[in-house]
């Protein structure tokens, strides 16, 4: 199921977080949104998952408005891994993760077999079968990171859409969490602040600064020293992923020395 | 046990890797055995999956609990009635027979008296249980009560306005609770239009307007109290704002158990969009569930099983708070087992609790609120100092 963002805008509070964004992802693909902190990520996720309504423009899921479906029926389509990782209560992480059937419940259906077998499956994906019968608030953040995914990935979803999905992560999840996704082979909106991770698993990169998108494209037309550096501020080189060939970035800081800025500058 | 389901999905994952730039180096999915932490491989070894207990026996449990406590209740007070003598006489009274005229003082106290009573504050109780586990749930926090909506304070100067100063009394003996239940509403609707912003109603802004306007509240009351002009008019009204079924009749019985059957049925229907609720907005937003319209309606079931109840016996604090949290931490937080258990362990302690307010001291009678207060503050401190339970937070 592919999702295609037309023309979205947000005003909140006077100000404009995102201006007429458009960008596409097509469907089974893994896509990144990139760009620098307030550049519009979370704000523009939000309005795909539906905890935000845009001032204008549209999310348009396989060619519907999301906001034309019923929150059940876009539960069913969408699932989302917010920055919320607070739960209040004591659930436990198999309790977390079940809630992730609930959109495809009744108002008094229980869970089936198929339901325990599919949140079984989903924290197995993540390596996080061990912490099931774990309460969720005794979970370290990454812990709870990944039951949280596991959640999404229970509500069977077309498409998947993550919030910093590799936020408090160790390096050997973050390189998990996201082959798992690509391994689900739903089509994935995610923002990532790892630009070097974002290379190497997406298809597609958006970069996004002010609200707006500076650049989209394959990693290697996106992450490039020039729009780094105008985007970032920093200054970047990019080289091959010695193995992959993914471009990957290494950074260097000018401290505003032009002698040191003229030598780390790219190629 | 390998990290990924099966073979197949494996294989297909290893296929689908060759993102953009040829495959990418990820070796633990290219078939490599995982170690995984020891308690995974026990977990695995066990059949991982935790089940929690089946909630079925503990209700039928509960049930059997709660008609031995009635019968208990009703057979125990200040005057004795032989056992015997209590059923025989509820039964007639069930069955239209007849009785003796020397039975005439005894089925009086039985029938007109203590029933009413005690399934009053089975009714109370079981409410109370269920709005304490709902408006923790609506204001997402585990300290709320019942009362966090100030529906109780607002109730309490409705009620204050009665005994000291005998408003409506054109309405007899329903006066006090019509007073309360108007103050209730009264407060209701101010507390939800202050606490209302652009985006509905958020927990916070419910939390500190509801805590905030009980204060002014309570002043009112405070102020009616203290002008009244005569000494136990003060007593019996601060007697109604601890708590007390006192004048419970029969004809309290029915508005007050069908706001609480009403709400119960109401909130088991929505337990999953309670659960959703508990874990954030925005999380909920992604489960399906719109979590200002949800919280609209849990406003408005709360605080009318809440009005419903404080005006048939007064504000009984602690029951909303308490049994939410020992419910809990025998069933788990899932909202479908808790609120299943929640009404039938309010109804049993309630009965118990007035039973003893009316025996302690006889012919004389404790304030309902002192004897929870007495029970719930050592149970509570030892919830929280007992290992193993969360209330929320972190």
């Amino acid at each position: 199921m592919d999702v295609r963002i037309d023309g979205l805008t947000v005003t909140a509070a006077g100000q404009r977080l995102i201006a007429d964004l458009r960008l596409a992802v097509p469907a089974g693909a893994v896509v990144g949104l990139v760009g620098p902190n307030g550049s519009g990520k979370s704000t523009t996720l939000r309005c795909v998952y539906r905890a935000l309504r845009p001032s204008a423009g549209r999310v348009l899921l396989a060619g519907t408005d999301v906001w034309q479906l019923t929150a059940r029926d876009s539960a069913r389509r969408i699932a989302a891994l917010t920055q919320e990782h607070h739960v209040e209560f004591g659930y436990t992480a198999a309790e977390i993760v079940a809630m992730g059937r609930s959109p495809h419940k009744g108002l008094l259906d229980g869970d089936t077999a198929v339901d325990r077998e599919l949140c079984e499956q989903a924290l197995a994906r993540v390596g996080a079968t061990h912490l099931a019968a774990r309460s969720f608030l005794t979970l370290s953040g990454g812990e709870r990171q990944r039951v949280l995914i596991a959640r999404a990935l229970a509500q069977q979803p077309r498409v998947l859409v993550l919030d910093e999905p590799t936020n408090h992560l160790d390096i050997r999840y973050q390189l998990e969490i996201l082959a798992a996704v690509r391994a689900t082979g739903v089509t994935t909106l995610a923002a990532l602040h790892d630009l070097n991770l974002a290379a190497t698993t997406c298809d597609r990169i958006y970069l996004l600064a002010d609200g707006r998108v500076v650049a989209g494209g394959t990693p290697r037309e996106v992450l490039t020293p020039e729009l780094i550096g105008a985007v970032f501020g920093v200054l970047a080189h990019v080289v091959p992923h010695p193995m992959s060939g993914a471009p990957q970035l290494l950074f260097g800081m000018s401290f505003g020395d032009p002698e040191r800025e003229a030598a780390c500058g790219g190629d | 046990m390998l990290l990924y389901p099966s073979r197949s999905a494996e294989r297909g994952a290893r296929n689908r890797r060759h993102g953009p730039h040829g495959p990418v180096l990820v070796p633990w999915l290219t078939g490599r055995r995982t170690r995984l932490p020891e308690g995974a491989r026990m977990a695995a070894l066990a059949g991982a999956w935790p089940r929690r207990r089946p909630v079925l026996p503990l209700l039928v449990l509960l049930t059997c609990v709660l008609v031995v406590s009635v019968v208990c209740a009703v057979v125990l007070g200040a005057a004795h009635v032989p056992p015997t003598d209590v059923l025989r006489l509820i039964a007639a009274a069930l069955s239209g027979g007849w009785i003796d005229s020397t039975d005439v003082p005894a089925y009086q106290i039985v029938w007109e008296v203590r029933l009413p009573r005690v399934l009053l504050a089975a009714v109370v109780g079981a409410g109370l249980a269920v709005v304490g586990v709902a408006s923790q749930a609506l204001v997402r926090n585990a300290l709320a009560d019942p009362f966090v909506l100030g529906v109780s304070s607002g109730a309490s100067v409705g009620a204050s306005a009665v005994i000291v100063f005998g408003v409506f009394a054109a309405l007899g003996i329903y006066a006090l609770s019509v007073a309360a239940f108007l103050g209730a509403l009264g407060a209701t609707v101010l507390v939800y239009l202050v606490a209302r912003s652009g985006n509905g109603i958020t927990p916070l802004r419910l939390v500190l307007t509801g805590t905030a306007l009980a204060y002014g509240f309570s002043a009112v009351t405070t102020a009616l109290v203290f002008l009244a002009p005569r000494g136990d008019a003060a007593r019996s009204a601060l007697f109604w704002l601890l708590g007390s079924l006192g004048g419970a009749t029969w004809q309290s019985l029915p508005l007050a158990a069908a706001a609480v059957l009403g709400g119960c049925v109401y909130l088991l229907g929505n337990a999953r969009r309670l659960d959703a609720l508990a874990t954030g907005d925005e999380t909920a937003a992604t489960l399906g569930v719109d979590p200002a319209s949800l919280r609209r309606s849990l406003f408005v079931v709360c605080a009318a099983v809440t009005g419903c109840v404080v005006a048939v016996s007064g504000a009984i604090g602690f029951v909303g708070l308490m049994v939410p949290h020992l419910v809990r931490m025998v069933v788990g937080a899932g909202h479908r087992r808790v609120l299943a258990v929640a009404p039938l362990a309010g109804a049993c302690l309630l009965i118990w609790v007035d039973l003893l307010a009316r025996t302690l001291i006889a012919p004389r009678e404790l304030p309902l609120g002192v004897l929870t207060a007495a029970l719930g503050v050592p149970v509570f401190v030892w919830l929280m100092h007992r290992r193993g339970y969360v209330f929320g937070g972190s």
